[in-house]
């Protein structure tokens, strides 16, 4: 059948099985928005305050759902704005696709009025891209995107496509959903040499990456876990993966990571990293991170074998079959020793919560989320923004689903939240819950009239402190309480901010209050803000300093030492 | 760990832009090279890129897993230095006088090089070989004055019958 190159981009979406694209019209789309006018029965297009907001809520769209996001943006100042998304989406291996116009082919390298080489920009944070001047390759190069998009370790890819590419008319034959490249097989000799390790171990910590929500291996950790007597412990991406109360299950390790589960890492004598790229944030000082385990590390993508961290054993292949292999290949065991070193890890870290509480019916981070944990479903996701308020998500919030954290971690994109909120929500039709800060949601809270626009469900909390928490902190411990830039103390009413936007509004400053809100807002399916104000001294903690490792790990702003 | 100098061979799709990528892949894990020659293959569809390099094993191995995963290169191979011929080519651009014409010559001759341009106050000579002998040649002429050089960086192939792209 005959179509313009802009009808073969959206008929190519369509048929790959895509529901919802989010993006922004300008110049050099407009025949793209034409054909996706054309198709409005058949696709669904999500107009966003800014690009960026965007290109957050594909990544969120993605990782609610585990499906490939869109994102369409115009040429010139519509690619750049969307660049952040795409490395938050690259650093997170979050499968994208991304759509750029482009000035007609005649007038690329003149400087042309909103041309840029979007290409050129976005190689170092693509999965790979593509800039299409020919229409005979377009439709193929669209299927191509998507394969590499989802295959293996995903990520995102760019398509850059010139106006009179959209223009042109060309062929289009309907092709089937392109099918994932096949992983590796992992090698024989290396899942025996994983299963021996296993074996041999007495202390074994099974450590979930966002790799292991992707090959979606969380049973296969629990059944392993139960059948060699071992633990479990996450990096910040591997949140959800295992719910929070598992017995088997530790928490977060890492700068910011529980006590017991960072403790519990470094007194291993096996980890079982699975889908982690041991991110500096996650090692701390990799000079002495788990210096007494023998390390096991699966991974998809062969570069992260021994990349950060020199392990003992690379299994590089497929998650799902190399974990198989090791749970069907390894002996049953009981290791009581290693119970009782985590059951007092376990009593230490009780201790230490015990000895920072806050006072009965304090407004505390603590108690946010006791909240929030009281008032929203299993399958509720949380999407978050980047400082305090996101460790505190990681730390207190209670996980009980996979794909329920919708986070950015490599890149710790402030501006992230509210955009994927709205994506996550879309996709999943579920009621959303953005926790944020009032640092990070003023800097792409215009997506407010998107939420309000299409009547996205989602409750936002902003756990407002008036500062640059998370930077404060840092302040306050290395840079002798010298707070640069870091005391915003605006005068902004986010009530009235929200009812100027269309949505609900409302300011909490006791613990009742935020419960009564929050409960209202959550019952009600349509957009609320509600300004949650705590104590602008308040730490995230633990904390392994930078650099640092486990023995120099903070515990509590008196400076208790841990003397485990 | 031993800082050594290596040579990788790498089979890219003959398309646009993907030296591009692969120099960019450099730049962004701060990888860096001593020499990079491009040219056509065999094979109409892919060019050979050589890499010259320094650095310890983890460098090499990094270097080796960055470049495989890039989408549009198709294989890389670490060229083992018992088992595989490495050349340059230098053209360089020498002052002549009465002094020292006849020490030029000679070392033309001793590296087996040759004379490409000549005039009464300059030459300039062509030699090829391994990278090391290059430098050699460059130390000798320096007395005399050297106005202008280039070289091309190593270009290298496996011993032996094979070929890298059909292996395996």
């Amino acid at each position: 059948m005959k179509m313009t190159g802009a009808q073969i981009v959206i008929e190519t979406l369509i048929e790959q099985g895509v529901d919802t694209v989010f993006g922004y019209p300008g110049g050099q789309v407009l025949n793209l928005y034409d054909a996706l006018y054309e198709n409005s029965d058949r696709i669904n297009h999500v107009l966003t305050a800014h690009e960026q907001g965007a290109s957050h809520a594909a990544d969120g769209y993605s990782r609610a759902t585990g499906k490939v996001g869109v994102v369409i943006a115009t040429s010139g100042p519509g690619a750049t704005n969307i660049v952040t998304g795409i490395a938050t989406a690259m650093m997170d291996s979050v499968p994208m696709v991304a759509i750029t116009g482009n000035v007609p082919c005649s007038l690329i390298g003149r400087d042309s009025f909103q041309e840029i080489d979007i290409t050129g920009i976005t190689l170092p944070i693509t999965k790979h891209n593509y800039f299409v001047n020919n229409i005979a390759d377009l439709a193929d190069t669209v299927r191509e995107a998507f394969q590499i998009a989802k295959s293996g370790r995903p990520g995102p890819v760019l398509i850059d496509i010139p106006k009179d590419v959209q223009t042109a008319v060309y062929d289009y034959e309907p092709k089937p959903v392109v099918p994932f490249l096949p992983n590796r097989q992992p090698k024989n000799k290396d899942v025996e040499a994983a299963i021996k390790a296993i074996d041999e171990a007495k202390r074994p910590y099974i450590y979930l990456g966002g790799g292991a929500i992707g090959s979606k291996t969380y049973e296969a950790a629990i059944a392993l876990a139960e059948k060699i007597d071992g633990v479990i412990g996450c990096s910040l991406m591997g949140l959800g993966a295992v719910p929070t109360d598992h017995p088997r299950f530790l928490g977060m390790q890492g700068m910011h990571g529980h006590y017991a589960s960072s403790m519990a890492q470094n007194n291993a004598d096996l980890i079982l990293a699975v889908g982690v790229r041991f991110s500096d944030r996650a090692t701390g000082n990799k000079e002495k991170f788990a210096k007494r385990a023998t390390i096991v590390q699966l991974d998809v993508d062969f570069a992260e074998i021994n990349k950060n961290i020199n392990v003992d054993v690379g299994l590089w292949g497929d998650i799902t079959e190399s974990m198989n292999d090791i749970l069907n290949g390894v002996k049953e065991k009981k290791n009581p020793e290693w119970m009782r070193i985590v059951n007092r890890l376990r009593e230490k870290e009780q201790k230490i919560e015990e000895a920072c509480k806050a006072p009965e019916n304090a407004l505390t981070p603590k108690t946010v989320f006791d909240v929030i944990n009281k008032v929203v479903k299993p399958d509720t996701p949380l999407a978050t923004d980047v400082g305090q308020h996101q460790m505190w998500a990681a730390q207190y919030f209670k996980f009980r689903t996979p794909r329920t954290f919708v986070s950015s971690g490599g890149l710790g994109t402030m501006g992230f939240g509210l955009g994927a909120a709205i994506g996550s929500a879309v996709a999943t039709g579920k009621h959303t819950v953005l926790v944020t800060g009032d640092g990070s949601f003023g800097m792409n809270l215009n997506e407010l009239a998107t939420a309000v626009t299409y009547n996205v469900p989602v409750t936002i909390v902003i756990m407002n402190n008036g500062v640059l928490g998370m930077v404060r902190q840092w302040q306050t411990l290395f840079f002798n309480e010298h707070y640069s830039n870091t005391t915003l103390e605006r005068k902004t009413d986010f009530v009235k901010l929200a009812e100027a936007f269309g949505a609900k509004g409302y300011i909490t400053e006791t613990l009742d209050d935020f419960e009564r809100v929050m409960t209202e807002a959550f019952a009600d399916d349509s957009p609320t803000v509600i300004d949650c104000r705590i104590d602008k001294d308040e730490f995230v903690l633990p904390m392994l300093p930078p650099g640092g490792s486990i023995d120099d790990m903070i515990v509590s702003k008196k400076g208790g030492e841990n003397d485990e | 760990m031993m800082s050594d100098k290596f040579v990788i061979a790498v089979y890219v799709d003959n398309k646009f832009g993907v030296l591009t990528r692969v120099t960019s892949m450099f730049t962004r894990r701060g990888f860096n090279i001593d020499a990079l020659t491009v040219g056509e293959t065999e094979c109409p569809e892919y060019s050979r890129i050589t890499i010259s390099m320094s650095g310890d094993g983890y460098a090499r191995a990094q270097m080796i897993n960055q470049l495989r995963k890039l989408h549009n290169v198709k294989k890389v191979e670490l060229l083992d230095k018992d088992n595989s011929i490495r050349r340059e080519l230098m053209i360089i651009k020498v002052k002549l006088n009465e002094n020292t014409r006849q020490d030029v010559l000679s070392s033309v001759n001793i590296f087996r090089g040759k004379i490409i341009d000549y005039a009464i106050d300059s030459c300039c000579i062509e030699c090829t070989g391994d990278p090391t002998k290059i430098d050699a040649f460059i130390e000798i002429l320096k007395p005399c004055g050297i106005i202008e050089m280039c070289r091309t960086g190593q270009v290298a192939l496996e011993r032996g019958n094979g070929s890298m792209i059909s292996k395996e």
